[in-house]
């Protein structure tokens, strides 16, 4: 199922899952991260899935890319259990002072504020990865009406909280950082937990997403 | 407890504790982290006796200035860097990869690194630290790590929980050589590149960035032309690969990287030069030579013979 193996540069290996992103593809590279990590192979020090990659990175002192690469290409994925997924609710606020780019949605979809909201908060996500910043969740997919582009220009301080979208995903910034996503809402739901040893990140690739809008009142009185 | 501390008289740079980095925590976006020059960050434990996976202090350009009070303690530094001890109103100059002892209200005044980014200090003994998620790595822009994940600032303390005091004083001679050619194995989408882009990033001068920090060296020079798509769909990053944005200008991928990216990658720096590469500070001029897979392999090798070499005469 993995169409190539490659090497980025000398201490990786680079599968790819094919061209298109979509959820048949992206299980598949979510199985193999799965399978590659409960074998706990020494020498390898980072797996990294994303939606159709998956780049694992190995101690150059302890194995090369050929021999890592015979031990990856001899899993048998057939015998994977499927782990049931996560099903998570998260909570979102979408006063002004949170949607920061509801009127840039607006233009760009030509929809009213209701219609958006509508149409983001009635639908399931899958969660495709995890990352850029810790535990940042990638889900998707938005339906085809609210899909736009990045912004124009990043701004330098995204608000952490805040669920953002961009083309056919969402994704929620777990601490402030600079970003070019499309803000929608906040949610006062910790998505990541620093102070936590084992899983600080609440969502993992593969979980079922759903968000629910909340009032202002409901936002300030979540963390009491 | 806590009787023996140094205090930051002046905290330096960009100074932190750093070790070999946090392992397989890439996939929620945990990045490696760990000492940028890892030669160096091994000697200055071997030096002083520590455990080779033992923290230490890493600075950049300038140290901080480090006034002790304890019992006597032997400390190091390597890397390419001024330093003086000042002890009871006398001043030494200190020579890098040798050990020296430091008495109660000694100071040690980490000047600069010459010519280079990257300095490491380390005393015989352990530094009271906890660690986050198997490593003592601060991550500063993901606030991971010990003190909170913050660089340290002025007058802070940093504590010391054990002091090995039957130690030799050790040294060996070892001078940091620089590079000008980073090799690189060609990138996963170096065909997005035009053929006058490839010959342009293969064999033009690249200026390093003062824009450039542990996350990333950004270069200044000719644009390199991409040719099918500035982006691709969002995938893993590892140390070393070498992205180039839309506006031409790669960037190389250093120890406190973003774990995915989405900009095409032209290369990837093989492992053997690393340590080296971190080490060039702004203004550098540097050009990438392509080398294949198993000569970067036969090279990463002979570097780290040299590496343990270096370490068995210790």
């Amino acid at each position: 199922m993995i169409k190539n193996i490659s090497n980025l540069g000398d201490a990786a290996l680079y599968c790819d899952f094919g061209k298109e992103v979509n959820i048949e593809i992206n299980t598949n590279v979510i199985k193999y991260f799965k399978n590659i990590k409960e074998k706990n192979i020494p020498e390898i020090t980072n797996i990294t899935p994303s939606y159709n990659k998956l780049i694992i990175s190995f101690d150059l002192n302890k194995t090369n890319y050929s021999n890592l690469k015979k031990l990856i290409e001899r899993i048998d994925i057939k015998n994977v259990k499927e782990n049931p997924s996560n099903q998570i609710n998260i909570p979102v606020c979408c006063e002004d002072k949170f949607s920061l780019d509801i009127k840039r949605l607006k233009e760009k979809s030509g929809l009213s504020e209701d219609k958006i909201l509508e149409k983001f908060f009635n639908k399931k996500y899958f969660c495709y990865m995890t990352g850029f910043i810790a535990g940042m969740p990638f889900v998707g997919d938005l339906d085809q009406e609210i899909r736009v582009k990045r912004l124009d220009t990043p701004r330098v301080k995204v608000p952490k909280g805040a669920v953002a979208i961009t083309e056919q995903f969402a994704n929620i910034y777990t601490f402030e950082s600079p970003g070019g996503w499309n803000i929608i809402g906040n949610t006062p739901l910790k998505i990541f937990d620093n102070t936590k040893e084992i899983e600080p990140n609440l969502i993992n690739p593969g979980d079922i997403i759903t968000f629910k809008q909340i009032t202002i009142e409901e936002y300030k009185s979540f963390n009491e | 407890m806590n009787k023996n501390y140094f205090e930051l008289i002046r905290p330096g740079i960009n100074t932190t504790f750093q070790d070999e980095g946090r392992k397989n925590l890439y996939h929620i976006g945990i990045t490696f982290s760990g000492a940028m020059d890892k030669r160096n960050y091994l000697i200055a434990n071997k030096l002083v006796g520590n455990n080779l996976n033992a923290p230490v202090v890493e600075f950049a350009y300038q140290g901080p200035l480090l006034k002790y009070t304890g019992n006597e303690i032997n400390f190091v530094i390597t890397g390419d860097v001024s330093f003086i001890i000042r002890s009871k109103g006398k001043e030494i100059d200190g020579n890098c990869y040798e050990v020296y002892k430091l008495k109660n209200n000694d100071e040690v005044d980490i000047l600069s690194t010459n010519k280079s980014i990257y300095g490491y200090f380390n005393i015989s003994g352990e530094f009271k630290l906890e660690s986050k998620w198997n490593s003592y790595s601060i991550n500063t822009k993901a606030k991971i790590g010990p003190n909170n994940g913050n660089k340290f600032e002025k007058n802070q303390k940093i504590f010391i929980s054990k002091i090995f005091s039957d130690l030799n004083k050790k040294k060996i001679e070892y001078i940091n050589t620089k590079i000008e050619n980073i090799r690189v194995i060609k990138g996963t989408n170096f065909d997005y590149f035009s053929e006058e882009g490839k010959k342009t990033f293969f064999g033009k001068d690249f200026t390093v960035s003062k824009l450039s920090d542990r996350m990333g060296m950004r270069l200044e020079g000719p644009k390199i032309e991409n040719i099918v798509d500035t982006n691709i769909k969002s995938e893993g990053l590892i140390k070393g690969v070498i992205q180039v944005p839309p506006d031409g200008n790669p960037i190389i991928m250093l120890s406190d990287h973003g774990s995915i990216g989405g900009y095409p990658k032209i290369g990837t720096v093989i492992s053997a030069d690393y340590d080296k590469l971190v080490q060039l500070s702004s203004g550098s001029k540097i050009k990438f030579k392509e080398i294949n897979l198993s000569d970067a392999e036969t090279l990463f090798k002979l570097y780290e013979m040299e590496t343990q070499n270096l370490l068995s005469q210790i």
